[in-house]
């Protein structure tokens, strides 16, 4: 049986096509969340990797910030359940998920077979999303992948507000004319995040093994942060950022069975 | 559309609870109009304030804070926060503050019209913004401020010292108000109105416990539209007799297997804060829809005032929900859960309420525990729509239902 799972997010669309519940047969990402062309991307991209047709799915599941737009989808699930699902398929230990999104930052507390027991979410503010490193790495006038690996090679990190992304846009403004080393601001502005999740996750409550999913988890510089935060080790897949489409198509397969 | 919806709406038994609850909450406003057009005077009063006092003397007042929840319910919040905030109120002060002075200076919003006071009536048992809200429109208006003060309570029981000290600001409040107005108190007229609050508190809080029936028998944002009688009216035979009424039908929907929750009832949550005004219908909209009943609130039953004389009346004002400690506080809202066998519990984190939504990370937290239960939170206001988001409110709420239905599942 080959269910499908749909993520459409606020910057990007994945898509996954499993095998079973359990094998993946392909995998996507477009550029580009809700209203515009990114989720018709991927889902063309995916249907073709995999060699199926959206006929051939025996249920689709959207999630995501898109997910009650998406027409193909015939159930949707919250990227909450979706994200603990996709976890814990590929870390069957975890028991807690930092979720890291263009507009949200998430944790998420699991029992067994990656079955949700309770989450936390940022409040309206962007300031500890993604939407954070989008900013300053356009302050910085880096790409946005530059900012992890900048920040691990630093020696010591700038002092950068978690408070308000706007606020912070204008300190690392001072401290950029103020001549303060490159690297060293990458790392005061992953720690920024980092600060931010870590007072989400010990709200929760911390509870090992911990992972990251979502965008952000490619970035080295706030994963090492906020593993000095929590003082816990971080387990992250090169698959993370698809965690909520693979998450949402174990949905659709637990659905249709 | 809604024309259309309109048209084929039936018309409103006026046997009904809801008929004649909407009538009397109406009916508060008229009245205050009309001993306004008399040349009475009438007062501004804050929704904890005693109100068997201005009711015993026979004076007319309305509720800055019910009218401030009427104006934003009916969309005009952010039209007048943003008066107040052009005149230097910063946007962190409580949107019913902003829009009570904003209507101090322009007296006029369409949405919900009150009579100009002539003196208002301020108690800080509900919050200190109070304070200095009242003393604004006080100083603005160039009228007389009437104060109680009753201080934040860090024990369980309401200590002699306590009652002492509110109960002279009580009698201090009755002899400015006799001074002020001409009016006089009577003990008797006191017993009466002592009575018909208790009537209707007691027939309010027995409605609001019908929730421990499974399904229960209301949508509970009926309470919090019922709930505006308890705030303005509790005092009158007509509240009390149409509270009753609600207690009446809520029993009889549960004989007949009926609620006025249009949808089938899948899951019990409690409710913590105070409405989301300006997007009440989303965020009832975003529960009903998928079978989640919000079936009870402290907000609701911290209108319920059931006292045996007027020491115990001033006990009373001195245990309000948001005068009294954590630990008791959560207390009661365990008691509620567990009386009315909720499985979830969802948080306004009300930008308004910093009293209210300060507590309330570790006091939710508390109640989680102590009940087994998920928690849930949301941003939003009161009154100002600026500060919610549809979005983060529709996948929170969602959320919560998969763990809900997930642990149901599970068992």
């Amino acid at each position: 049986m080959y269910t499908l799972g749909i993520d459409i997010g606020s910057t990007t669309s994945k898509c996954a096509v499993l095998r079973d519940g359990a094998e993946k047969l392909a995998a996507s990402l477009a550029l580009g969340g809700i209203g515009t062309k990114g989720p018709a991307e991927a889902l063309d991209g995916v249907l073709k990797d995999a060699g199926l047709a959206l006929e051939d799915m025996a249920a689709v599941a959207a999630t995501g910030y898109g997910r009650t737009r998406c027409e193909q989808a015939g159930m949707q699930a919250s990227e909450l359940t979706c994200h603990a699902l996709g976890a814990h398929a590929a870390f069957p230990q975890v028991r807690t998920v930092v979720d890291i999104g263009g507009q949200d930052a998430k944790v998420i507390s699991l029992v067994g077979e990656g079955r949700m027991r309770n989450f936390m979410m940022n409040d309206k503010c962007a300031a500890g999303t993604g939407r954070f490193l989008d900013v300053m790495a356009s302050v910085l006038q880096i790409p946005l992948d530059e900012l992890g690996s900048r920040a691990v090679r630093a020696e010591s990190a700038a002092a950068v507000s978690s408070t308000c992304t706007v606020f912070a846009e204008s300190e690392v403004i001072s401290l950029l004319a103020g001549g303060v080393d490159m690297d060293a601001l990458a790392a005061g502005i992953c720690a920024s995040v980092a600060g931010r999740t870590a007072a989400l996750v010990k709200r929760l409550g911390v509870v090992p093994a911990v992972c990251m999913s979502g965008g952000v988890a490619r970035n080295d510089g706030v994963r090492a942060a906020l593993e000095a935060e929590l003082g816990e080790p971080i387990l992250v897949s090169p698959d993370a950022q698809l965690f909520g489409a693979v998450g949402a198509a174990i949905y659709a397969y637990k659905k249709a069975t | 559309m809604s024309e259309e919806i309109k048209k084929h709406r039936p018309p409103p038994d006026p046997n009904s609870a809801k008929y004649k609850l909407g009538q009397i909450a109406a009916k508060a406003y008229s009245d205050a109009q009309a001993a306004k057009d008399r040349g009475e005077p009438v007062g501004w009063c804050a929704s904890n304030f005693p109100v068997e006092i201005p009711e015993t003397l026979g004076l007319a007042v309305v509720y800055p804070e019910n009218q401030a929840a009427g104006i934003a319910a009916r969309g005009g919040g952010a039209r007048l926060c943003e008066i107040s905030e052009a005149d230097g109120y910063s946007n962190d002060i409580c949107a019913y503050a902003r829009i009570s002075l904003a209507y101090a200076k322009i007296k006029d919003a369409p949405e919900q019209n009150v009579p100009m006071p002539d003196f208002v009536l301020c108690c800080n048992n509900i919050c200190n913004c109070m304070i200095k809200w009242y003393e604004n429109l006080s100083r603005e208006l160039n009228i007389p401020l009437i104060m109680i003060d009753i201080p934040f309570n860090p024990d369980y029981e309401v200590s002699d010292g306590e009652l002492a000290y509110v109960k002279a600001q009580f009698w201090d409040a009755i002899h400015q108000l006799e001074a002020l107005t001409g009016k006089k108190w009577s003990d008797e007229r006191y017993r009466e109105v002592m009575e018909y609050s208790g009537r209707t508190s007691r027939a309010w809080l027995a409605a609001t416990a019908c929730a421990r029936y499974e399904p229960s028998p209301f949508n509970g944002f009926d309470l919090l539209n019922h709930m505006a009688v308890m705030v303005t009216a509790r005092g009158k035979k007509e509240a009390a007799e149409a509270m009753e009424t609600l207690l009446k039908e809520y029993e009889d929907n549960h004989e007949k297997g009926v609620s006025t929750f249009r949808a089938e009832e899948k899951y019990r949550i409690m409710f913590e804060g105070i409405a989301c005004w300006p997007w009440l219908r989303v965020t009832s909209t975003g529960l009903k829809s998928r079978g989640i009943n919000m079936v009870t609130t402290i907000y609701a039953d911290a209108f319920g005032f059931i006292y045996k004389d007027f020491d115990d009346m001033c006990r009373a004002y001195c245990r309000v929900p948001n005068a009294i400690n954590l630990e008791l506080s959560r207390d009661k809202r365990i008691k509620l859960c567990r009386d009315n066998h909720v499985e979830g519990l969802l948080v306004h984190t009300n930008r308004s309420c910093k009293l209210w939504s300060g507590f309330m990370a570790e006091m939710s937290r508390q109640i989680g525990q102590a009940c087994d239960i998920p928690v849930v939170s949301f941003d939003g206001d009161q009154a100002d729509p600026r500060n919610f988001s549809e979005a983060q409110y529709d996948t929170r709420v969602q959320g919560l239902m998969e763990i809900m239905e997930a642990r149901k599942e599970a068992m």
